[in-house]
């Protein structure tokens, strides 16, 4: 199927991945080709098959609710690229 | 000592006949003299190395040494190690030390292994040909001219030019037995959920698997006892007794049923491939195998769901690569969205960003169904055609690969030829199955590889086949020339 190239724009907004003006024809015609290729999936006849998210089918295991992590904030923070009094640092958010 | 196999090395270490430090100075030594032709490290850990080699010796003198203890290792750059650069092979992680170990890196430090150091590999594990590291591509030991295959190509490289006696690598969607096939050496996929995958930087969950890279199936199978087994830490983790998978190596194959799969035989299988393949399937045949002529209907649904299934899994798995906590920010980011979009467009490369976008789009409002839901329902057609089919047999075989590995540059311009070139390793991951890569022969002195594909928790009968399979061929014995490697 053909997506157009607004499209594409929208979902690298959705993803936050910046596409530089040059890059964005090329960028949406890989992804075309891709989702022609998927799209063969369609024709597949799936009525009433469940859906399978776990290869064994599993389930998520629950663990007692108990304290098993010590704090470890000031190793975590060693390797951020910007912080300050134990907080992370972003740009302003509020003007 | 470098053509020594891990068993061989382990029992060297107990003769006396080496130590661990002299071991593992030779490794180092290859790996400073022959790298450089194949780029297969990102990251060697020459002090350290020595450090537990030392410590590694001591155990060994005490008598409380584990079959690993002393033997070099090199990990695939996508463990996580602490104090060490784990990179994934992409600028978005090229600063990041981690401060924890993966569990499989843990149990082979309390093993008493060796980290040589951190293998090459497509950035996130994303890709067929370890063309998309941002630290270069691998090049393959049997001719450099070749793609290594992916993404665990630095660690098959290192084993097959002998610069590592094992290796670790994941597997996605083939990313262990690819490599291994296309250079020449013995790998292991296990079942979902046999080894636990804390630590291991997610590609897409629901099919990441990590597993071993030797030159053997018995060192393949030394490598799974110790990486092997439950972790409270991965909620995903199985809690199946773990097997010690070196005892029924040597199980005769008398009466072993191996189903022949005619959709992995058929249009698109180089010729040539296709009859090393058959002839290793004679030799199987000739131990008192039988080979059963057997069907996956639903094979050509295995390349669209799985590149819907692991794009949409990626995308929502390296969200949290964001510039905030760890890893590449943008410089001067003038706003939070700007911080977001700017190092995410510099962190990532080319085929990463192109998963994300489709992942993103396939999981969008309004795409959900007929997409990603839709390759959830083919997913469990795939899988029910095999346990159909292990209702008649007890193992698959065919070829790993389409074909033997191809140059570097062939398809890197093409995704969508270089996502073909995984059409007989897919849906093994699909179906949480185990699958191995055994070597197989030469076509145009390429190697080859022979696909084992077991039920679930079926490690120990695939060891036991590909052991029998070594006992009576010497394929795994070859080595490349390249690199003065003899």
């Amino acid at each position: 199927m053909a997506i157009e190239q607004d499209e594409i724009e929208k979902i690298a907004e959705l993803a936050r991945i910046r596409i530089a003006d040059d890059q964005i024809g090329e960028v949406t015609q890989r992804i075309t080709e891709i989702l022609g290729m998927v799209d063969q999936l369609q024709a597949a006849d799936t009525a009433g098959i469940e859906p399978m998210a776990n290869p064994l089918d599993a389930i998520q295991r629950l663990r007692a609710d108990e304290v098993t992590e010590t704090n470890r904030r000031d190793a975590f923070q060693a390797i951020a690229p910007a912080v300050e009094n134990g907080l992370y640092l972003v740009p302003k958010v509020i003007e | 000592m470098h053509e020594q196999t891990v068993a061989q090395l382990a029992q060297g270490l107990r003769d006396k006949s080496f130590t661990s430090v002299e071991l593992t100075r030779a490794y180092l030594q290859r790996i400073s003299e022959l790298d450089q032709n194949y780029n297969a490290f990102i990251t060697v850990n020459e002090e350290n190395a020595l450090n537990a080699a030392r410590t590694a010796d001591q155990r060994l003198a005490s008598g409380e040494a584990t079959p690993l203890t002393g033997i070099p290792v090199a990990h695939k750059d996508i463990f996580c190690t602490r104090g060490m650069l784990t990179s994934c092979g992409s600028k978005m992680l090229g600063n990041f030390v981690p401060p924890y170990d993966a569990t499989v890196i843990s149990r082979f430090n309390e093993a008493g292994a060796i980290i040589l150091g951190k293998t090459n590999l497509d950035e996130f594990a994303m890709g067929s040909s370890n063309e998309n590291s941002h630290y270069g591509p691998v090049k393959n030991p049997w001719d450099t001219s070749l793609v290594p295959g992916g993404s665990s190509g630095g660690s098959a490289a290192a084993v097959a030019a002998m610069l590592a006696p094992a290796a670790t690598g994941t597997d996605t969607g083939g990313s262990i037995r690819q490599p291994a096939a296309f250079c020449g050496i013995t790998g292991l996929k296990p079942t979902y959920g046999r080894v636990s995958r804390l630590g291991m930087i997610a590609y897409a969950s629901s099919l990441d698997q990590g597993g071993p890279l030797a030159r053997t199936a018995q060192d393949c199978a030394l490598l799974l006892n110790t990486m092997a087994g439950h972790d409270p830490l991965d909620s995903t983790s199985a809690v199946n007794a773990v097997e010690d998978y070196t005892l029924s190596l040597n199980k005769n194959l008398q009466g072993l049923k191996i189903g022949l799969p005619r959709e992995y035989f058929g249009e698109g299988l180089d010729s040539a491939t296709g009859e090393q393949v058959r002839a290793a399937l004679k030799e199987l045949e000739a131990q008192g195998a039988s080979l059963v002529d057997i069907s996956l209907p639903n094979s050509d649904l295995t390349i669209p769901a799985y590149y819907i299934i692991a794009p949409a899994e990626a995308s929502t798995n390296l969200s949290r690569f964001d510039g905030v906590r760890y890893g590449h920010r943008c410089a001067d980011p003038e706003n939070l969205h700007d911080l977001y979009t700017r190092t995410r467009e510099e962190g990532f490369g080319d085929e990463v960003k192109r998963r994300i976008l489709v992942g993103t789009y396939a999981l969008s409002a309004g795409y959900y169904d007929a997409y990603y839901k839709k390759a959830q329902q083919a997913r469990r057609l795939i899988k029910n055609d095999f346990m159909d089919a292990f209702e008649r047999v007890d193992i698959i075989a065919g070829p790993t690969t389409p074909g033997p590995a191809f140059g570097l540059g062939a398809k890197s311009d093409d995704p969508i030829a270089m996502y073909l070139e995984d059409v007989y390793t897919l849906a093994v991951n699909l179906a949480g199955l185990p699958g191995m890569s055994v070597p197989a022969g030469f076509v145009d002195s390429k190697p080859v590889g022979l696909q084992l594909i077991g039920p679930h928790f079926g490690e120990a009968q695939l060891l036991n086949v590909a052991h029998r399979f070594q006992q009576a061929t010497d394929w795994h014995t070859r080595s490349p020339q390249a690199g003065g490697v003899v």
